[in-house]
């Protein structure tokens, strides 16, 4: 499963532009689908299996866009100007590397005036890609990348970028392959969906939940922890398991859907975590409102240094996560 | 290919002098229904005040045809009168996003009767040195019709600037280019409705407020592709410093019509953008891509309604954008309304074959 | 017949913020299963009451909306025997210092909001209002009650007791907007002895605080053909000037502006000057801030009308409310219901 998180998180996907990735997940799921589709958006959306009588219509989504850049202007030395795609922290940005969908690879450079330490902001920054002017810049007005930085594994931790939310396409892929080889039915019709353009809005989630009208919703995605030096005040650690999404900044989740969670949990003994996030949504949001409404909650696992190059995840968590999800998928769900 | 002439800029001086504030379109809506009705299949006002028009093309040898909706958008940022203070002075809110400090001194139009109004300002004499440099308070401004006023305007009237259209040369100078290029050219679009396609044209409302009437529009329609037809910032100017370049112009003058690859609110699908580029590089029409970043047009909630609808935004490059005056050139908006006949022409179903993708 | 007084009192006393609306919801139900043809709770909550309108099918129908979640706090995590806290809806930080709450855990626990010694806060905060992340709610528990007892994303709601202001006015959190639910019961009541041609639907929304899920949600799903939102608005005061308010129960406001449909307006405003109720034109230039936001721009659209009840203090726990202006509302939606022709909607155009 590890080379499965390394092979995802490398694919570059920004909002807008997921379709490599896209493509190799649906290589990844179609062996496990009944029907697979990609609609107007770009979103995947993976059907398995039917409605029993015991069962829901269940809509899952992790999204498959990461946060990038998007160059804005070329001047006249061949430095590239650009504006963010999806959240991007300019202090992240110094120094980092990035890659354009076109292949060419670049550094963020930083403009400085003597004894600026102020921190930096978007219009202070610049892409180098070894140009010299628009002629021979081999980068466009509009043309996008994504940031690069090598995987790693420091004990059971895994640092990488877009872990937001390639782990979270990971636990809903792998799910679903465990659903499928353990033989076990799930008495819902299940929709996984690996959505576009949640990074600047939760676009595709809000579509994709239109064409399938689920009972519920369930989005897995990252959330913060409140573990490092001088860090936010949450409760949510690093290893403590996976995190059942009690509100975050765009969504109150459905008490019914945080308590089958949570009741799930205990009935299998899998560690988990409540969560409340301060800032930031996730795909649940879009799918909450849609239609006559869906009672929607979100698995989150718990990430260091989010929308960093270097974001952290805990294996352990990781391995938790899908468990949970594989046990919330095999069984009725009373609270609904 | 369409061109601009003497009737189409009439049109647009009767649309660009016409008073039409969010929510209060009525004035805007009456021109387009007069001008639409004899040309259209279907009309219809919707519950928010949305004009719906249907021009059903021809059926292509499958039968199939595209449904590809426009959007322009009817409203314009201006005023809404809050309080009366007596005398002739009201208390105002804007409605949309204005810079307060394009309001003082400007003469509007106030109300269903146009009654013209001042929002005044201290006179230089009666002002301090270190007050000339702080920003006069939105909270501080009124509107005045004058203490002969007798109740000509209400609480709830809306209001915009009084500035009349005028051509300067190869030059437009006239209030709320944004969007009233947008309503002319659907109005020519509808007039000469490409066959190979359904032509669904909603002139929209309340666009300056949240998009709020595109997606209601884009819901009733269920299309299968999207173009908003706006306006948009063109900054082209020098910078101070004579070493700096100017990387934030957003758009140019004189360099066409501009294709969005991303605003705030919509990430336009690349699909839609190569048909546009490839139809202007094969007709030799100019265009540019205007900056990615910031902004938001009707697209951003058409393409969102229901499974989702590709959509992308062209949009007439102008200078001065929600003041007094915009200024804008008359070539820009003709190779934009060539653009748009050109590329809606050229549309079959094939483009929907792909999937949304990367292309590069 | 319910009584206004008690009934709001009664409403304001049960636990309902944006997301978790059960009791409150609870007591609704009870107040309208007698009023209602038929009682049911949408998807994320809402509950929604159809009284039947006599005309022939397919009737059209009308919604009324108040939504019934109310503004409070949340459990974000523990700080000792102290839970730290984070907000449901807008609370502005400065009203919370010293108020009495009560933390609905695994029983219900009686606190306070501590505002920590200046010692223990950092530096730079000086006299400054404590910002929300480092205020503490104290039930006098201990750290290992606490941790076995409540958990993060409990709920901690105000426990200001309600107020009798005089016969006329009452003080209490949650007025925004359980005073609105109390007049839309008054509209059913009264609309039961009569016969009226439209399904009424109304419906008490969840979450409008939040992110008007309520809303949004019931409109798509029941398609009226009109909408009404019933919420409150600014009553001049102190921090309320009268060019942003209106006094305070001596008059509803009908709402103006691009959430409003003109003839909607025209309409309620003819017989508010019947029933001789008086009101004020409330200008709305962007967006009402109010379901009226998200019930307009449902599906294909809905034309909207804007009914507000002026309150003081909004969003703090001492909100005070005029009983006439609920009552004036109460008679005013019935009576527009009551005249709603079959034929309304042919009549609703715009400009000519």
């Amino acid at each position: 499963m590890k080379a499965l998180i390394k092979k995802f998180v490398q694919i570059p996907g920004p909002s807008g532009y997921e379709s490599q990735i896209r493509d190799v997940v649906r290589a990844a799921v179609e062996p496990y689908a009944d029907e697979v589709i990609v609609d107007a958006l770009g979103n995947l959306i993976v059907r398995k299996g039917e409605k029993g009588p015991d069962g829901l219509r269940v809509m899952l989504s992790a999204h498959l866009d990461e946060i990038g850049v998007i160059a804005t202007h070329v001047d006249k030395n061949g430095f590239i100007r650009f504006t963010k795609v999806g959240g991007v922290f300019p202090a992240y940005c110094v120094g980092g590397h990035v890659r354009f969908l076109n292949g060419t690879q670049g550094v963020i450079g930083l403009e400085r005036k003597k004894g600026d330490i102020k921190l930096p902001t978007l219009e202070k920054l610049y892409i180098d890609v070894g140009a010299t002017s628009p002629d021979d810049c081999p980068v466009g007005v509009g043309d996008m990348a994504v940031f690069e930085r090598e995987y790693m594994e420091l004990g059971s931790r895994i640092v990488t970028k877009a872990l937001d939310d390639r782990i979270g396409v990971v636990v809903l892929v792998e799910a679903l392959r465990q659903l499928s080889e353990s033989g076990v039915t799930s008495p819902h019709e299940l929709y996984f969906v690996f959505s576009a353009q949640e990074e600047v809005g939760t676009r595709g989630a809000g579509t994709s939940a239109y064409r399938i009208n689920p009972d519920v919703g369930l989005s897995v995605d990252v959330t913060t922890t409140g573990d490092t030096p001088k860090g936010s005040k949450m409760e949510v650690r690093l290893g403590g398991g996976p995190a059942v999404k009690v509100r975050d900044g765009g969504m109150l989740a459905d008490p019914r859907v945080v308590e089958w969670m949570v009741s799930t949990a205990k009935a299998h003994e899998i560690p988990y975590q409540l969560e409340i996030l301060l800032g930031g949504s996730t795909d649940a949001r879009a799918i909450q409102v849609t239609r006559a409404g869906v009672p929607a909650g979100c698995l989150s696992v718990p990430c260091r240094y989010v929308h960093s190059p270097s974001e952290m995840v805990d294996f352990g968590d990781v391995q938790h996560s899908i468990q949970l999800m594989v046990a919330l998928l095999s069984a009725s769900i009373p609270q609904l | 290919m369409l061109e601009i002439g003497q009737k189409q800029l009439e049109l647009l001086e009767r649309l660009t002098n016409a008073s039409a504030v969010s929510g209060d379109e009525g004035a805007v809506r009456k021109i387009v229904l007069e001008e639409v009705t004899p040309h259209s299949d279907q009309v219809q006002v919707d519950a928010m005040g949305n004009v719906l028009v249907t021009c059903r093309g021809d059926a292509n040898a499958d039968g199939e045809r595209l449904k590809v909706m426009l959007a322009a958008h009817m409203d314009e940022v201006g005023f809404m009168v809050t309080s009366d203070e007596k005398k002739g002075l009201y208390r105002f809110s804007c409605v949309g996003g204005i810079d307060p400090r394009q309001l003082v001194g400007k003469s509007l139009w106030v109300g269903s009767d146009r009654v013209p109004g001042v929002i005044g300002a201290k006179p230089i004499h009666l002002t301090k040195r270190e007050e000339r440099e702080n920003a006069i308070s939105l909270d501080s401004l009124r509107i005045d019709i004058g203490p002969e006023s007798d109740s000509k305007i209400k609480v709830g009237d809306t209001a915009t600037f009084a500035t009349k259209f005028a051509r300067l040369g190869k030059s437009i100078r006239a209030k709320a280019l944004d969007d009233r290029f947008g309503v002319a050219t659907l109005i020519e679009l509808v007039k000469h409705a490409p066959q190979n396609i359904d032509l669904l044209a909603a002139f929209t409302v309340q666009e300056e407020v949240g998009l709020r009437g595109a997606g209601v529009a884009a819901y009733t329609f269920n299309p299968d592709l999207g173009f908003a037809l706006d306006c948009t910032h063109a900054r082209d100017f020098l910078p101070w410093d004579e070493e700096d370049e100017n990387a934030s112009y957003n758009t140019r003058l004189g360099a066409g019509p501009a294709i969005y690859v991303a605003d705030a609110r919509t990430l336009s699908d690349p699909r839609l953008i190569t048909h546009l580029v490839s139809t202007a590089q094969d007709l030799e029409i100019p265009y540019q891509l205007r900056q990615p970043g910031g902004g938001g047009t009707d697209a951003g909630a058409i393409h969102r309604q229901r499974a989702g609808v590709p959509s992308v935004t062209v949009s007439v490059p102008a200078r001065y954008l929600h003041t007094a005056a915009s200024l804008a050139r008359l070539a820009d908006w003709e190779a934009a309304l060539a653009l748009m006949h050109a590329a809606l022409s050229r549309l079959t179903p094939d483009i929907l074959e792909s999937e949304r993708s990367y292309c590069g | 017949m319910i009584n206004t007084l008690e009934f709001l009192k009664v409403l304001i006393s049960a636990p309902g913020l944006s997301g978790f609306e059960g009791p409150v919801s609870q007591i609704i139900s009870e107040a309208w299963e007698p009023i209602t043809d038929e009682l049911q709770t949408s998807r994320v909550g809402s509950l929604q009451g159809l009284q039947r309108g006599i005309g022939p099918e397919p009737r059209p129908k009308i919604l009324l909306a108040t939504h019934m979640d109310a503004i409070g706090l949340m459990v974000a995590g523990y700080a000792g025997d102290c839970l730290r806290i984070t907000s449901i809806g807008g609370v502005d930080h400065r009203v919370l210092p010293g108020q009495l709450v009560t933390v609905h855990g695994r029983e219900e626990f009686p606190g306070l909001v501590a505002q920590p010694p200046a010692n223990l806060l950092p530096v730079e905060n000086g006299k400054k209002p404590v910002v929300i992340g480092h205020l503490l709610v104290d039930v006098g528990l201990t750290a290992e009650e606490l941790r076995e007892k409540v958990r993060v994303g409990d709920l901690i709601s105000f426990a200001q007791e309600p107020l009798e202001m005089g016969k006329n006015t009452l003080a209490g959190h949650s007025l925004d907007n359980r005073a609105s639910v109390v007049a839309l019961t008054l509209a059913l009541e009264d609309l039961r002895e009569r016969s009226h041609a439209w399904d009424v639907w109304a419906v008490a929304t969840v979450q409008e605080e939040e992110t008007m899920a309520g809303a949004m949600t019931s409109a798509f799903g029941l398609r009226p053909d009109l909408t009404v939102a019933i919420d409150v608005t600014f009553a001049e005061g102190p921090g309320a000037p009268s060019h942003l308010a209106y006094p305070l129960g001596k008059g509803i406001t009908l709402g103006w502006g691009s959430t409003v449909h003109p003839a909607l307006y025209a309409k309620f405003k003819e017989i508010a000057q019947e029933l001789e109720i008086p009101f004020a034109l409330e200008p709305l230039p962007g967006r009402s801030g109010t379901d009226a936001d998200a019930l307009q721009i449902s599906a294909m659209g809905v034309p909207t009308m804007v009914l507000s009840i002026p309150l003081r203090y909004m969003h703090t726990p001492v909100e005070m409310v005029g009983i006439k202006d609920i009552k004036r509302i109460g008679r005013l939606l019935a009576e527009f219901i009551a005249h709603l022709p079959l034929d309304f909607m042919e009549t609703l155009t715009w400009d000519e």
